[in-house]
């Protein structure tokens, strides 16, 4: 004789301790107190160090006069100057060599890439050989490298290389006239911007009429002529002039125009040799990945060469190419701190080196130093992975 | 995952008891069985690695003196290589037990970077050199020219401040090595290199040509070098700044390493005392009662080690001048040990 029981059922009595859900919860809970614990720890030790050492510490050395000289900046610089001036000096100066060298690094990157996939043996293995030698040797060589022979290949300032319009290039840089424009120059930028917008428009115009009609139109040539156009129309209408500052031999040195270090030039020239070989390989691997026989559907629709590549097999591409050129630029952003070995003042020369030793304000110079490339970082990540969504694959 | 957890939580419990203990610096060096010093990259005649691979120079004699003083030998320090930029980070992070490089003694050093300057074991100054075919002959001249300095330095403050005070035109350029500076100045990226005028004549020593380069007559600065340790730590202060003043006692008394063991049955007391023959001199500084006597014996006084580095009779020629004893007309100066 068998007994149904048809009381309630119970789950068996379990310790509290023993509930996974509670034990998950109890062990986050303690993991968390002990980071938080250790990094109060690691801050209290660092305060109790400094001040057994009789150390001074803040952020108030910014607002002090920094008492140095830095040889390039954008913005006007003097001794007398304030130590977050260094710091802008220094920011401005990371931010010009970057956005040259990403922009030349992924013009040059994308043409070796391509030579690289070349069918003309001679091109295809200079591209190789191009790669392969530059990605294999330390970044920091070859920026001594660039440097002095940058510096030994330009002559001494007294024999410098004149260059049409009155520009010159010496061991202390290349030097150019200054334009500086009059006040009716303001309306050729107002042109200018005018003319921008007209492009625009007609591109989605074309786009449209191209969807609707068939009917090409030549928006590149077209889009030329338009800012060329107003922008020379506006320029002889508002009698706009501009004058030049030319630069001057004086005793030692040229004086006034715009001036270009050498330093910045050799980090600028490094940096892009650099990063450009390993942006060809992305390039490479991304075209490779777009199979065969997406071109050969291409062409059976009848699309014209450049659209093939236009619409069909670069979107493709770009879609593996765009996640690893982020890196690149971000390694290209990051790696011109090195060109404080070469003299050039950007933001870990100027602030994390002369800045942080004329203060002795180590910790918040590098924190200060370490917030900001972490921003351009995150930026940059940003704008690429908002492109990155665009040129992804739409699946419907 | 209870394994991990008990693991952390001793870690943990461990760095908390290892701040507890603030630990003395001469137990960790004797603990250690030699002192770690910070020098310059090399500097002719200062510290630098000699053919050998053996640091030599006046500032890395200071650092075998201390060792001599600690060990009873002068061959237990370690050297570390530090540039401008890096020496108080390094210093004040517990790198180095003693920076004894080419290090300008100033207020805001002494009192903000948590170190303290033992002495003036050298009185310089900040000069220019030039290239001689360009037919300079005053740093006043020097109005627009461009200048190679080392980042982080009192030299590149010296300069601004010069160059301000003058009205004149600059433009430096700045590196982190010392060794970059030298370049760029050699392949004339600069007109100028300025840096302290016994480094100048060190570097020159080594130039290819050195009479093609000119020193200028001016000196901009006064530049007291001297050894720098930790602050919060007096007994390893005081055994650092008595280092040196035994270095220059012993000149001042006549005693040297050739002569010093003779010296030990001298009559006169301040000798005595100096050896540690009378009085207890050596226990206050936690050292044997024989210190300054290891370092007479195994480096030698201030004189000898100056000579044999830096002197006229060695290829960077500098003679006394300000760094002779007071009793020789010049300001080095040493309290009495009594």
């Amino acid at each position: 004789m068998t007994t149904l029981d048809t009381g309630p059922q119970t789950a068996p009595r379990a310790n509290f301790f023993n509930d996974p859900v509670i034990r998950g919860i109890i062990y986050q809970v303690v993991v968390a107190a002990l980071i938080v614990s250790f990094i109060l720890w690691i801050i209290g030790n660092t305060a109790a160090n400094l001040a057994a050492q009789n150390k001074t510490t803040g952020f108030d050395f910014l607002w002090r006069t920094a008492g140095f000289d830095i040889s390039f900046s954008l913005i006007p610089w003097s001794r007398a100057s304030y130590y977050y001036e260094a710091f802008m000096v220094g920011l401005l100066n990371t931010l010009l060599v970057a956005v040259v060298g990403i922009f030349f690094a992924t013009v040059l990157g994308f043409t070796i890439g391509i030579a690289r996939l070349s069918t003309n043996f001679i091109i295809s293995s200079l591209a190789t050989i191009y790669i392969e030698v530059i990605r294999n040797i330390p970044l920091l060589l070859q920026l001594f490298f660039w440097y002095f022979a940058v510096l030994k290949s330009m002559p001494a300032v007294r024999n410098s290389f004149e260059l049409p319009f009155d520009s010159f290039i010496n061991q202390r840089g290349i030097m150019i006239p200054r334009p500086i424009p009059d006040e009716q120059f303001n309306f050729v930028w107002l042109g200018l911007a005018l003319a921008v917008i007209g492009v625009i428009v007609l591109r989605h115009w074309a786009k449209k009429r191209l969807e609707a009609t068939g009917k090409r139109f030549p928006v590149f040539l077209t889009s030329l002529v338009i800012l060329f156009g107003v922008t020379s129309l506006v320029f002889w209408v508002s009698g706009a002039s501009v004058a030049f500052e030319l630069p001057v031999l004086e005793r030692f040195n040229f004086r006034g125009g715009l001036q270009l270090p050498p330093e910045f030039i050799a980090l600028a020239f490094g940096l892009i040799i650099y990063t450009a070989a390993f942006i060809a390989e992305t390039v490479r691997g991304g075209i490779q990945s777009v199979n065969h026989g997406q071109t050969e559907a291409a062409s059976s629709l009848g699309l014209q060469d450049g659209d093939r590549l236009r619409l069909v097999v670069v979107p493709q591409a770009m879609r593996v190419i765009v996640p690893p050129l982020t890196s690149q630029y971000l390694n290209l952003t990051k790696n011109s701190s090195l060109g404080a070995a070469i003299g050039y003042p950007e933001l870990v020369n100027v602030f994390a080196g002369t800045s942080l030793n004329q203060t002795g304000r180590a910790i918040e110079c590098i924190a200060i130093v370490m917030t900001v490339y972490l921003c351009f970082s995150l930026l940059t990540s940003a704008i690429m992975n908002w492109y990155n969504g665009r040129v992804k694959l739409v699946e419907r | 995952m209870q394994k991990a957890l008990v693991s952390i939580a001793v870690a943990a419990s461990l760095g908390l008891g290892a701040t507890a203990a603030q630990a003395a610096i001469l137990d960790d060096v004797k603990a250690k069985g030699y002192v770690q010093c910070g020098v310059t990259g090399g500097v002719a005649g200062f510290s630098a690695p000699d053919s050998s691979n053996v640091w030599t120079g006046i500032e890395v004699d200071y650092c075998r003196a201390l060792a001599a003083a600690i060990f009873n030998d002068a061959d237990a320090v370690r050297f570390t290589s530090l540039t401008s930029q890096e020496r108080f980070t390094a210093l004040s992070a517990g790198e180095v037990d003693v920076l004894s490089r080419t290090t300008t003694w100033t207020m805001s050093r002494d009192t903000q970077l948590g170190i303290s300057f033992v002495g003036t074991m050298f009185y310089d100054g900040q000069g220019f050199m030039v290239r001689e075919e360009d037919g300079i002959e005053s740093a006043l001249d020097l109005s627009g020219a461009a200048i190679c300095i080392e980042s982080g330095t009192t030299t590149e403050l010296n300069a601004a401040d010069y160059f301000a005070t003058n009205g004149m035109e600059f433009n430096t350029v700045v590196f982190v090595d010392q060794d970059e500076v030298v370049k760029a100045y050699e392949d004339g990226r600069c007109d100028v290199y300025t840096t302290d005028s016994s480094a100048l004549a060190s570097e020159r020593s080594k130039f290819a040509d050195p009479d093609a380069h000119i020193i200028l007559p001016e000196i901009i600065s006064k530049e007291p070098l001297g050894p720098s340790v930790r602050s919060g730590d007096t007994q390893w202060f005081n055994i650092a700044r008595w280092t040196y003043f035994a270095l220059l006692e012993a000149e001042e008394l006549g005693v040297s390493s050739a002569n010093v063991d003779e010296q030990l049955g001298s009559d006169n007391p301040a000798i005595k005392r100096l050896l540690g023959v009378e009085g207890e001199f050596g226990a206050p500084l936690g050292l044997d009662n024989a210190w300054a006597y290891q370092i007479i014996k195994l480096v030698g006084n201030y004189a000898e080690t100056y000579e044999r580095n830096v002197g006229p009779d060695t290829p960077i020629g500098l003679e006394r001048g300000l760094n002779a004893l007071w009793s020789d007309g010049g300001i080095q100066y040493a309290p009495p040990i009594r």
